[in-house]
C-alpha cells in the first residue's frame, strides 16, 4: 500500500487525463466538421436529405452514447476490422457530438431572419453562398455560447469511453483504485480533475450568453 | 418586345386563391406603379418574378427566361432581376460598402479593386459615399434602404423589383429614398414598384396597375387613371387615400 503515496496517485491521474483531453479534442472538432455538413443537409430545401439526418439526429440523439461505443467497438468487429478502442471512442463520439451540434447550430440558423435568406437569393446567391457569407457569419455570433456549453458534456461522455478499454481519466480511476482499494479518495480526485476541466468552460459559455444578452 | 411578361398567373396559399389569373407586360424603362389593398396579391405577384415565390399556373418570363417550371437557372434570373425590400434586409455583420460587394464578388468573382469600384460609384449614386465603411446598424431607415437599393444594382439588373420599401419609413425619410427610385427611373431603369405612394405614382410613373382580389382590376398612365377611373373599385380606393 505505502508504493501508492498521495502523489503516486495524483501523477497517474493526471498522466491519464491528457487523453481524456485529447480525446475531448479530437471528437469536437471532427464532430463538429461532421456535425457542419449535417447542419448543411437538416436546413436545405431538399427533402430528402432532411429526412435522412434528422433520423440520423433521432438516433444518436436517442440512443445511450454507451450504446453507440458498443456497437462501433463490437459491432464492427463482427465485420472482421478489428477496432481499436481509441478508434471506437473517436468515431461514436464523432457521430454522438455532430448529432448534437448540428441540431444545436440548426437553432442559430433559424433564428437568423426569413429576409436574410430571401435578399441573398435576391443577389443570385446560391445555398452554399448563402449559407457561408451571410447566415453561418450571423449564426456563429450566437452558436458560441451553447457550443462552448456543449463541450463539457463531450469532456463528461469520454469517461464512457474507459468502458470498451480506453485508458483515460475514469478508466485510470478505476485501475488505480484496484490497485490501492482507497474508491473515496481516487474517485474524488477523478471528479475534482473533471471539475476543473469542465468548470472553466461552462464559466466562459454563461459569461459568452450574457455579453450576448448586453448587445441586444 | 416586352422585358417582363406575365401571363395568366395563378397561385394560392392553401385554399387561398391569391393571384386569378394575373397578366402584364412591361417594357424596358417602363415604371410600372402597382397599387392596390392590402391581400390583393401585389407583393405576391412581385416576388413571383424573381421565383421568391411559386405559381401554379401560368408563365412569366423576364429579358426571354422563363421563370418557374422547375428548369428555371434561377441563379441567372436573379442576376437579371434585382430587389429591393421593405424591411431593407441588409446584412448586418457586414459594412454598406461589403454589403454592396457581396455580390459582385461571390457571384460573378469580380476583382477586389473592381467590386469597390462598383461599391464605390453605387454608394455614391445614392448619396452615401461617406457611409462606405459604416455599418446597417450605424444607418437610419433611409439610409439602409438606399444602401439596399445600391446593393440590388450592384449586378447591373434589367429590372428592379421595389416592394413597398418606403412603407417601413419613417416620413421624413421617404422622399430621400424616392429621389434615389426617381433619379433611378430618370436613367432609364425599368422598375416594378409595389407602392402606397400616390403621388409618387402619378409623378414618376410610366404605368399604373391597380390590383383587386387577386386580378389585375385596371390599368393604364397614371395621370390618366388617378383622375378619371374606369372602375367603382379604383375610384373608391382612390378616394380612400384623400
Amino acid at each position: 500500500m505505502s508504493d501508492f503515496t498521495f502523489s503516486v496517485i495524483l501523477s497517474n491521474l493526471l498522466w491519464a487525463t491528457r487523453w481524456t483531453i485529447l480525446l475531448s479534442l479530437i471528437a469536437f472538432v471532427s464532430g463538429g466538421l461532421v456535425g457542419l455538413a449535417i447542419l448543411f443537409a437538416r436546413v436545405s430545401k431538399n427533402r430528402a436529405l432532411r429526412l435522412l439526418t434528422s433520423f440520423y439526429i433521432e438516433f444518436f440523439q436517442g440512443t445511450p452514447l454507451l450504446m453507440q461505443l458498443f456497437l462501433f467497438f463490437f459491432g464492427v468487429a463482427l465485420f472482421g476490422v478489428e477496432v481499436s478502442p481509441w478508434a471506437a471512442a473517436w468515431l461514436a463520439l464523432t457521430f454522438w457530438t455532430s448529432a448534437f451540434l448540428s441540431e444545436i447550430w440548426r437553432g442559430c440558423v433559424e433564428a437568423i431572419p426569413r429576409g436574410q435568406w430571401e435578399a441573398s437569393g435576391s443577389l443570385a446567391l446560391n445555398y452554399i453562398e448563402q449559407m457561408r457569407y451571410v447566415i453561418l457569419p450571423q449564426a456563429l455570433r450566437i452558436a458560441i455560447a451553447p457550443t462552448v456549453g456543449f463541450s463539457v458534456q463531450i469532456i463528461k461522455g469520454t469517461a464512457l469511453a474507459s468502458i470498451i478499454g480506453f485508458v483515460e481519466l475514469t478508466k485510470a480511476g478505476t485501475m488505480l483504485n484496484n490497485a490501492t482499494f482507497r474508491p473515496f479518495l481516487v474517485y474524488s480526485l477523478v471528479a475534482l480533475i473533471y471539475f476543473c476541466l469542465c468548470f472553466p468552460l461552462s464559466w466562459y459559455s454563461k459569461r459568452l450568453e450574457g455579453r450576448l444578452n448586453v448587445a441586444r | 418586345m416586352s422585358l417582363v411578361s406575365i401571363r395568366d398567373v395563378r397561385k394560392s396559399f392553401g385554399e387561398l386563391e391569391v393571384l386569378k389569373g394575373v397578366s402584364l407586360e412591361v417594357a424596358r424603362g417602363d415604371v410600372v406603379a402597382i397599387i392596390g389593398r392590402s391581400g390583393s396579391g401585389k407583393s405576391t405577384l412581385l416576388r413571383c418574378i424573381n421565383g421568391l415565390e411559386t405559381f401554379h399556373s401560368g408563365s412569366i418570363t423576364v429579358d426571354g427566361m422563363e421563370v418557374g417550371g422547375g428548369k428555371t437557372d434561377l441563379r441567372t434570373l436573379r442576376r437579371h432581376v434585382g430587389m429591393v425590400f421593405q424591411q431593407f434586409n441588409l446584412f448586418p455583420h457586414l459594412t454598406a460598402a461589403q454589403n454592396v460587394m457581396l455580390a459582385p464578388t461571390v457571384v460573378t468573382k469580380a476583382q477586389k479593386g473592381e467590386a469597390r469600384h462598383i461599391a464605390e460609384t453605387l454608394l455614391a449614386k445614392v448619396g452615401l459615399a461617406g457611409k462606405f465603411d459604416a455599418y446597417p446598424s450605424q444607418l437610419s431607415g433611409g439610409q439602409q434602404q438606399r444602401v439596399a437599393i445600391a446593393r440590388a444594382l450592384a449586378m447591373r439588373p434589367a429590372v428592379l423589383l421595389c416592394d413597398e420599401i418606403t412603407s417601413a419609413l419613417d416620413p421624413e425619410l421617404v422622399s430621400e429614398v424616392l429621389r434615389v427610385v426617381e433619379q433611378l427611373a430618370a436613367e432609364g431603369m425599368t422598375l416594378i414598384l409595389v407602392t402606397h405612394e400616390m403621388r409618387f405614382a402619378r409623378e414618376v410613373g410610366t404605368k399604373l396597375i391597380f390590383m383587386h382580389q387577386g386580378r389585375v382590376h385596371e390599368q393604364g398612365p397614371p395621370k390618366t387613371l388617378f383622375a378619371a377611373p374606369n372602375t367603382p373599385e379604383l375610384a373608391q380606393f382612390v378616394g380612400s387615400l384623400h
